[in-house]
């Protein structure tokens, strides 16, 4: 179709097939939902393994000599701290200290690394990377794979029999279990899991297979987005934006205190400014009162009316079985326990600020 | 005896005695999935052809369903703020969302019969 730019799946036709209702995402064309619907699907992720074609998402090898260097000026990042196989969530960071996006780095090797980021920043973070690496002796490389992410309790048990052994790899940790693979022990679901990066042959046989296992199950993205909210995962473009610092978005467990102290990566002053300072508002949990959904872009408001936030994501939790939201708050406001109210539709609804994860994550840590 | 109408924003009417039972059809249903949450109308509202009536919520967005033609909210469909599956698993049937009164049944001839609907949807 003419002036048509959107992306499809190497796989869409696999999707097809399985009855994927589509729709529009980050310049994508995505599987929403399947025929077993939203609700079934996130709770079957939760109880056996979900399988999710994350292949709008972009793999980036970065590797050289000074590879270490590059990252360590791209992102809020100790690189050579990492040990080979550990993976970090990490950011791209302007000179202000907002997230321009938020990305998993990989050690691979000596001098090679693995990143991965969201498909919505994809071209941008290529070409920023591309513009630092001038200044190293370092290169960028987007690789050209099919990307799945299999998820929850029985998800290393249905690669194990489509094949592949994950017995030690533990979270945040990533390796290469065949030629041009890439597999993570992590995800956006808060359960156990894996992503896998591979050639489309490769995937094409590797779906087929865990096809056949009555556990696993096709996830839409719809789905996708209500077990990363429960497990209080930031979306980029509405939880953290590049308006949005770490410190505000409650995301400096992420960088490494000696880094914070000393970094010279890119963002590094304003960000040590904004620590100094104490963020206006904090990125919080937010627990709806009753059944009716809050939804992101809902204005928030203290007991007395005055502006207190907005919502950044909401919907329903299918496995807290209520409402779920998430957003900023002024900062004495966003302690656990402390009631805001939302504006939805001219109707103030009572939310609790809450602790996050609303559902426990299952990580495999050791 | 009852005449059942549809629009062209996949509602269906059934209309009966002057009172207008209204709910979303089948195929609006599954466009929007699992529903969690309706919100529902005042008895005693006096809607205006296209103004919000409903606000129906899946787990990920939120979709205003529309009076059809002119009249007062009589009753809204209680059941449903317990359970709003009732809308996915029965649409046509006990998952009707509202009635009201028609205060213009001259407006029911622009709507659709079912031929016409199915037509609609292809």
């Amino acid at each position: 179709m003419t002036g048509d730019d959107t992306r499809h799946l190497p796989l869409e036709d696999i999707h097809v097939t399985a009855g994927a209702r589509f729709g529009a995402f980050a310049g994508w064309s995505m599987p929403l939902t399947y025929p077993a619907g939203v609700m079934k699907e996130h709770l079957h992720t939760r109880e056996q393994a979900g399988l999710f074609d994350i292949s709008h998402m972009k793999l980036f090898e970065v590797s050289g000599p000074e590879a270490v260097a590059l990252l360590n000026r791209a992102c809020p990042l100790d690189a050579g701290a990492l040990q080979i196989s550990q993976s970090k969530l990490s950011f791209f960071l302007n000179e202000a200290g907002g997230i321009l996006d938020d990305l998993i780095v990989t050690r691979l090797g000596d001098n090679r690394f693995v990143v991965v980021a969201n498909a919505g920043n994809a071209f941008a973070d290529e070409k920023h990377l591309r513009a630092l690496a001038a200044d190293f002796d370092a290169r960028v490389e987007p690789l050209d794979r099919v990307f799945l992410a299999i998820q929850g309790p029985e998800a290393w048990a249905a690669l194990s029999r489509a094949g592949i052994e994950t017995g030690s790899l533990l979270f945040m940790h990533g390796v290469e279990p065949r030629k041009n693979w890439f597999m993570s022990r992590s995800g956006y679901t808060g359960e156990d899991g894996f992503e896998i990066g591979l050639p489309e042959a490769d995937a094409r046989d590797l779906v087929a297979k865990l096809l056949g296992d009555e556990r696993v199950l096709w996830i839409g993205l719809a789905a996708r987005d209500s077990l990363r909210l429960e497990a209080g995962l930031c979306l980029h473009g509405q939880d953290i934006t590049p308006e949005t610092d770490p410190a505000s978005a409650a995301l400096m467990w992420a960088i490494p205190k000696d880094i914070r102290a000393s970094g010279a990566f890119i963002g590094a002053d304003a960000l040590r400014a904004a620590v100094e300072r104490g963020p206006a508002q904090k990125r919080v949990g937010l627990k709806p009162e009753g059944r009716q959904p809050v939804r992101g872009g809902a204005a928030l408001f203290d007991a007395d009316g005055n502006p207190a936030g907005q919502v950044t994501s909401g919907g329903f939790g299918p496995s807290a079985g209520h409402p779920v939201a998430m957003g900023y708050v002024s900062t004495p406001l966003a302690k656990p326990g402390t009631r805001v109210f939302a504006d939805v539709r001219g109707t103030k609804i009572p939310v609790d600020i809450s602790s996050l994860p609303f559902t426990p994550h299952r990580y495999r840590k050791g | 005896m009852a005449t059942t109408y549809f629009t062209s924003d996949h509602e269906w009417l059934r209309v009966e005695g002057g009172i207008a039972t209204v709910g979303i059809t089948d195929y609006a249903q599954e466009q929007l999935g699992d529903l969690v949450f309706v919100e529902l109308p005042e008895t005693g509202k006096k809607l205006t052809k296209g103004d919000t009536a409903v606000v129906v919520e899946s787990v990920k967005a939120a979709s205003d369903v529309y009076a059809p033609v002119d009249g007062e909210i009589t009753e809204a469909n209680g059941t449903l703020s317990s359970d709003p599956s009732l809308v996915n698993s029965a649409a046509t049937g006990a998952g009707w969302l509202w009635k009201m009164k028609l205060a213009d049944e001259s407006q029911l001839s622009g709507l659709m019969d079912e031929a016409a609907y199915k037509a609609h949807i292809g």
